[in-house]
């Protein structure tokens, strides 16, 4: 380190700010090196943003296209938050996502077309979450029980229900799929009867899917969780300090696993919002091109893994997101969107130490005989 | 029909020649987390490397020979620069590794850099130029059984076992293998009697993330041979589990690598042979045998203490000795 002439001080107070200017210092950093890739790669970053935030935000109907790209967002970016804040990485928000729009359309189908709509909707998140939960449980039990990998298990396991996702559409007869009139032709899932399908509030210009409206209650609901409760008492410490769980008569492990299922159950019903709410059919390859389980890492790492600035942040990514959707042509650069994500989470991660750290020149000198002095 | 079109020599083959990428990240891998640095990017890093290969064999003019090695050094500094990031911010910043390593699979994945730059150069829209074709080694491509497993592979299969036979010997062999694993092990013991922590760290990531730009190469220069978004599905997060799977040793990874290579030929070998399996059985096969074998061996390195540096995963602090 003193190599380059400069060394990390801890601070010893966190200041007040430090909450707000981290996420909002590195989303602005982001954009400037994004704007240099631009560059570098022949394309006028002014004129790309530009257009971003036109196609996200002030453009007719931008902003409720920006809230069917959040709303996938707020679920996952919940997810990743819940389980990264107790120390599970879960990775596998994607294919829990999956899984909860699998059982979601299942019983929605299953209800039929004469069910109540408030009955089949209700079904729809409980399933939804136990489609998640139930497949986030497999990398948790292996973590409490075996001390597997859970990075690894839950991101096989995304493929493994994409693959599933698909053999349901398109390799079988499933009772997910359409047999009659074209899909027989063409492989597809069948449509949810219109009973299932989740209302859209209209609040005159915005259009509000009621899916965004779940999740933001449901995120307040995490944050009295953690705040209020017991088991956020637990979460907290188990994240914190796992040792000292052990000791304070906690199960660690427990957690672990009720962690894994909570955060997998909230991936699910993002899953379950994203066929009642929006395609309304199971679409394997709708599913595997979104990459929500991914971006939800980045909202929850900009949200500093707070339920509730998870909704604010899956509103901005959700508008580059939509953005992106509504550019895609010849000349918008795919992979753009990707690329400011992973930007956005470097600069979140650099801007998280660069607060907590002073910086300071090197007082002392480079060598080996620093490291004599008392620690 | 020979013995050569026996099923299991033929599974046998194709298991070394899909296997051949994920020796080479798994490689890559190894030297970063016997530093003590976990590199989650591998997926990333893989793409970066494939792309860059693509873009060098398409546009390149020359002979094969001089254009195959250049698109193998552009594909092992692109996936470098990509190290290089992960390097920065989890050793001089000392951020979390696995969200650095995350950020870095992200930025330079399936829907990132990588496809932003295949758009923008306009690949994948026909093969590649150039391409690594299989040889017929000392004429005994045809020779029963080993012919085809052994001596009917690409150039990039048998630098491959050269890499796998270097780094066993350099990891256990040489002193700087020594200092290597020492300061895997705990860099502070390796600070005290002088082995440089943050160089050390800082070149194994870096050229474990060139490594990963050869794994990537594979894919578009030999495996399908173009570009196509995404193209290594999944690959590099097996080669993540390789390590662990090997116990942080390239022999046992190289065994790993062929037989996950073998899953994930398997259904093409057995279609062609028209086999009645199913597709998508086959499909999720090497990702549900990465949990399996995972399992088991995450249980058996907790019970013996086997393999993984003592170090891996934290940011080394001097100050906070």
């Amino acid at each position: 380190m003193r190599r380059f002439g400069f060394r990390l001080e801890p601070r010893s107070d966190l200041p007040k700010w430090l909450p707000w200017a981290v996420p909002v210092g590195s989303f602005f950093a982001a954009l400037l090196v994004g704007a240099i890739v631009l560059g570098v790669t022949g394309q006028n970053p002014l004129s790309v943003y530009a257009r971003i935030v036109d196609r996200a935000f002030i453009s007719e109907g931008a902003f409720s296209g920006t809230l069917v790209s959040a709303t996938p967002l707020l679920f996952t970016g919940l997810c990743a938050a819940v389980a990264f804040r107790i120390g599970f990485f879960n990775i596998g928000g994607e294919g829990q996502f999956v899984m909860g729009a699998i059982f979601g359309s299942g019983i929605a189908l299953k209800l039929g077309a004469d069910a109540p709509g408030v009955l089949s909707v209700a079904a729809m998140i409980v399933f939804g979450a136990i489609g998640g939960g139930l497949w986030a449980l497999i990398p948790g039990i292996l973590k409490a029980r075996f001390r597997t990998n859970e990075i690894i298990t839950s991101l096989m396991l995304n493929y493994v229900a994409a693959v599933i996702a698909t053999y349901l559409i398109f390799d079988s007869n499933s009772f997910w799929r359409e047999l009659s009139g074209s899909g027989a032709v063409f492989p597809k899932g069948k449509v949810l009867p219109t009973v299932a399908w989740w209302p859209k509030l209209d609040f005159g210009s915005i259009i509000v899917p009621f899916g965004f409206l779940l999740g933001m209650v449901i995120a307040g609901w995490l944050y009295a969780l953690q705040r209020k409760t017991r088991f956020g008492f637990e979460m907290r410490v188990v994240g914190g300090a796992p040792t000292t769980a052990r000791y304070a008569g906690m199960k660690p492990t427990r957690v672990v696993v009720a962690v894994a299922a909570l955060s997998g159950a909230l991936a699910g019903i993002g899953g379950a919002t994203d066929v009642g709410n929006f395609r309304h059919i199971l679409d394997p390859k709708g599913l595997q091109q979104s990459g929500f389980g991914y971006a939800g890492i980045v909202v929850a790492a900009l949200a500093r893994l707070n339920p509730v600035a998870v909704v604010f942040v899956a509103i901005l990514l959700g508008g580059i997101t939509n953005a992106g959707y509504a550019l895609r042509g010849p000349d918008f650069p795919a992979g753009l969107v990707g690329v400011l994500q992973g930007l956005i989470l470097f600069c979140t991660l650099g801007g998280e130490v660069l607060a907590r750290y002073r910086i300071t020149r090197s007082a002392r000198p480079s060598g080996v005989e620093t490291t004599l002095e008392p620690a | 029909m020979s013995i050569n079109d026996n099923i299991f020599v033929v599974i046998m083959a194709s298991a070394i020649f899909y296997g051949t990428p994920l020796v080479f990240a798994s490689l890559g891998e190894v030297l970063a987390e016997r530093s003590g640095v976990l590199n989650l990017g591998v997926e990333g890093m893989m793409l970066l490397g494939a792309v860059a290969a693509a873009w060098v064999s398409t546009n390149v003019g020359g002979p094969a020979f001089v254009v195959l090695p250049l698109a193998i050094l552009a594909a092992m500094v692109a996936a470098a620069l990509g190290a290089a990031i992960h390097a920065f911010l989890t050793i001089t910043l000392r951020v979390n590794q696995i969200i650095s390593g995350l950020a870095l699979t992200i930025f330079a994945g399936a829907a990132g850099l990588s496809s932003y730059l295949a758009g923008i150069w306009h690949l994948g829209q026909s093969p590649v130029a150039h391409q690594f074709l299989r040889l017929d080694v000392f004429g005994l491509a045809d020779a029963p059984v080993v012919g085809p497993i052994l001596f009917h592979q690409t150039l990039l299969t048998y630098i491959s076992w050269i890499f796998v036979l270097g780094a066993s010997f350099y990891l256990f062999k040489t002193r700087m293998g020594l200092h290597l694993r020492a300061v895997g092990e705990s860099p502070q013991t390796a600070d005290s009697v002088g082995i440089p922590v943050v160089r050390y760290r800082y070149a194994h990531v870096i050229i474990g993330g060139s490594f990963a730009g050869i794994a990537g190469a594979c894919f578009s220069l030999m495996i399908v041979p173009t570009w196509v978004d995404g193209m290594t599905a999944g690959q590099g997060w097996i080669a993540l589990a390789l390590v662990i799977f090997g116990f942080w040793r390239p022999d046992l990874m190289l065994v790993g690598a062929y037989l996950f290579g073998a899953l994930s030929s398997l259904s093409l070998t057995l279609q062609a042979r028209g086999f009645h399996i199913s597709t998508a059985f086959l499909a999720a096969l090497p990702y549900v045998m990465t949990i399996v074998v995972l399992v088991i061996a995450s249980n058996a390195s907790s019970r013996r203490q086997l393999g993984a540096p003592a170090a891996l995963g934290k940011p080394y602090e001097r100050e906070e000795r």
